[in-house]
């Protein structure tokens, strides 16, 4: 299955579905979080934590010009659950613009995958927390254009 | 991965008691978790599981004479009275005090700590004066303290730990001075396992004349405690972890700072006569009892002390000193992990860990598919867990239905989890 990693939602969905059980999907994160970009180290600072998780977060971005630009997305944990669940996020957020990534339900898509039922509270506050971080770099990202 | 646990000893051998039959008074292990895989519960450091006497004494409160405590002059009233004196003079009894009116009870040791912190710190503290804790200490005997010594200008100070884990007495007097007033000490620490000399830190504070509290909450269930002969002067426990309902637990002290102290909570019960302007003080323990207590946990807590009896402490002890040892040695195996406490003999049944490249909670997160329950995290720690280098550890630990086997489902589930992790 690593051969062809999904690159939209719709492809994580069908992925997670055809997986049937959460144990299988848990591995399958572990492995997408495997494929994640490597983190660069020197960007591994106390600035670009992300607070509420249990476990260690570092998530930075960049913004590639365009019409409307793009926000490109890096990140990395220590747990590999919490990287698996990273590489969602990418999925969902990485290379779109600011108003796409606001645009973007995420609780349902979390939902869809099955994922409110199976983190328990620490790890669902954790997934809280990188989507408010990258929600507010979009909201900054639309002010600083406008 | 069944290959370990179907070599290890089988359940049941024990030089203190038929653990199997042990096992068998806990109705929790009668069925399988909701995957299909039997329960390995490595967690009652955090709450032990509850034999079937505790619940039936519960219940039985419930069906047959329940009412509220201490106000009733019907028959149920005094039953219910009856039930809870019993299980005072109990825990009495399992520690060594002498008057039932030194037991006072608590939803649990929490509370119990906050009851001294706020009862006595607030009356007798000053500025100037030091509250002396421990490294290895729980939130719950430290922020309290902290709380008191913001609030009336005393400082709080800490015993450190020695490079394994124990605590540092030959710098006793680094920490320990004239203006100590109270020394709050784990009896046994809920990460490390470590079990402090009580009596000769209580010896060394009584020189200084510094009261002595104990948190029991980990060790009153796993060793004998007699609070004369340890020559302290508060103990606190909760009942959860001593096989007895969640809710209850108890502080125990000397009759004369007892009667010295303020009232905590204010109430019912707790009074002997109110004013439109001022209130007196009901005599001990309902002084402090304010309010409806936990009645059926507090009934039901006798059991438990029964339970724990029946088996005996000695016993007990004997049982989490072969587990204990076992657990050392068999996580030795595992490569890239460190224990987090002192050798087996001079701890408690308590195994916390840490595995090079592994998070605790993707650990904890992946061995729970073996069924294996153990907490993970910092345990209401976090400074000592800055000491340990670590921000979190995984920890097992036993109660008396614990097995050999258990712990090697244990290990079997942590090379799983590797495996999964592609950490082997």
């Amino acid at each position: 299955m690593s051969s062809s990693r999904p690159t939209t939602i719709p492809e994580l969905i069908e992925t997670f579905d055809a997986l049937g059980d959460w144990e299988a999907q848990c591995d399958y994160l572990i492995d997408l979080g495997y494929d994640v970009p490597e983190f660069p180290a020197a960007e591994r600072t106390e600035a670009n934590k992300v607070h509420g998780c249990q476990s260690n977060v570092w998530l930075i971005t960049h913004t590639r010009p365009g019409d409307p630009p793009k926000i490109e997305i890096q990140a990395e944990s220590d747990s590999m659950i919490v990287q698996g669940l990273i590489a969602v996020l990418l999925i969902a957020y990485s290379g779109k613009s600011a108003q796409e990534i606001l645009d973007t339900d995420i609780e349902q898509i979390f939902s869809r995958l099955g994922l409110n039922r199976q983190l328990s509270s620490a790890r669902r506050n954790g997934l809280a927390g990188m989507v408010r971080r990258i929600r507010s770099i979009a909201e900054q990202s639309l002010a600083e254009a406008s | 991965m069944v290959a370990s646990s179907e070599t290890a000893s089988p359940v049941g051998q024990s030089n203190s008691f038929d653990v199997a039959k042990v096992r068998a008074q806990f109705p929790i292990f009668d069925r399988p978790l909701p995957n299909g895989q039997p329960l390995i519960y490595l967690d009652s450091a955090a709450s032990a599981q509850k034999p079937h006497s505790v619940i039936d004494k519960e219940r039985e409160c419930y069906e047959r004479y329940y009412a509220n405590a201490y106000r009733g002059d019907y028959q149920f009233g005094v039953h219910i009275d009856e039930e809870l004196e019993s299980t005072r003079g109990k825990v009495r009894d399992l520690i060594g005090a002498t008057q039932s009116e030194e037991i006072l009870f608590t939803s649990g040791t929490t509370m119990s700590i906050n009851l001294v912190a706020n009862a006595w710190g607030r009356k007798f503290l000053q500025a100037g004066d030091e509250i002396l804790l421990t490294q290895m200490e729980h939130h719950a005997n430290l922020v309290p303290w902290q709380q008191v010594a913001h609030a009336t200008g005393a400082s709080v100070r800490y015993i450190p730990l020695t490079s394994d884990w124990r605590l540092d007495l030959d710098r006793l007097d680094e920490v320990l001075t004239d203006r100590t007033r109270l020394v709050a000490v784990s009896g046994m620490s809920n990460v490390l396992g470590t079990v402090p000399p009580i009596r000769e830190i209580a010896a060394a504070a009584r020189k200084r004349g510094a009261l002595v509290l104990v948190d029991g909450a980990q060790s009153v269930p796993h060793l004998a405690t007699n609070v004369h002969d340890l020559d302290i002067d508060f103990l606190t426990f909760s009942a959860h972890k001593l096989y007895g309902p969640s809710g209850v637990g108890v502080l125990w002290g000397r009759r004369r700072l007892l009667e010295a102290m303020d009232p905590f909570l204010c109430g019912g019960h707790m009074i002997s006569e109110v004013f439109w302007d001022h209130s007196t003080w009901a005599a001990l323990p309902a002084k402090f009892e304010a309010g409806t207590l936990p009645i059926a946990q507090a009934v039901a807590m006798g059991a438990a002390v029964d339970f724990v009896n029946g088996l005996g402490l000695p016993a007990i002890h004997t049982h989490d000193a072969d587990l204990t040892a076992y657990a050392h040695e068999r996580l030795a195996s595992v490569v890239g992990l460190r224990i987090f406490g002192p050798e087996p003999a001079e701890k408690g049944p308590i195994v916390s860990f840490a595995i090079d490249g592994i998070h605790p909670q993707d650990l904890a997160n992946l061995i729970d598919r073996k069924g294996v329950a153990v907490r993970h995290g910092h345990h209401c720690t976090m400074p000592l867990h800055s000491l340990l280098g670590v921000p979190a550890t995984t920890r097992a630990s036993f109660g008396v239905y614990t097995t050999r086997g258990d712990i090697d489902v244990l290990v079997d589930a942590i090379e799983f989890a590797r495996k999964k992790l592609r950490r082997a």
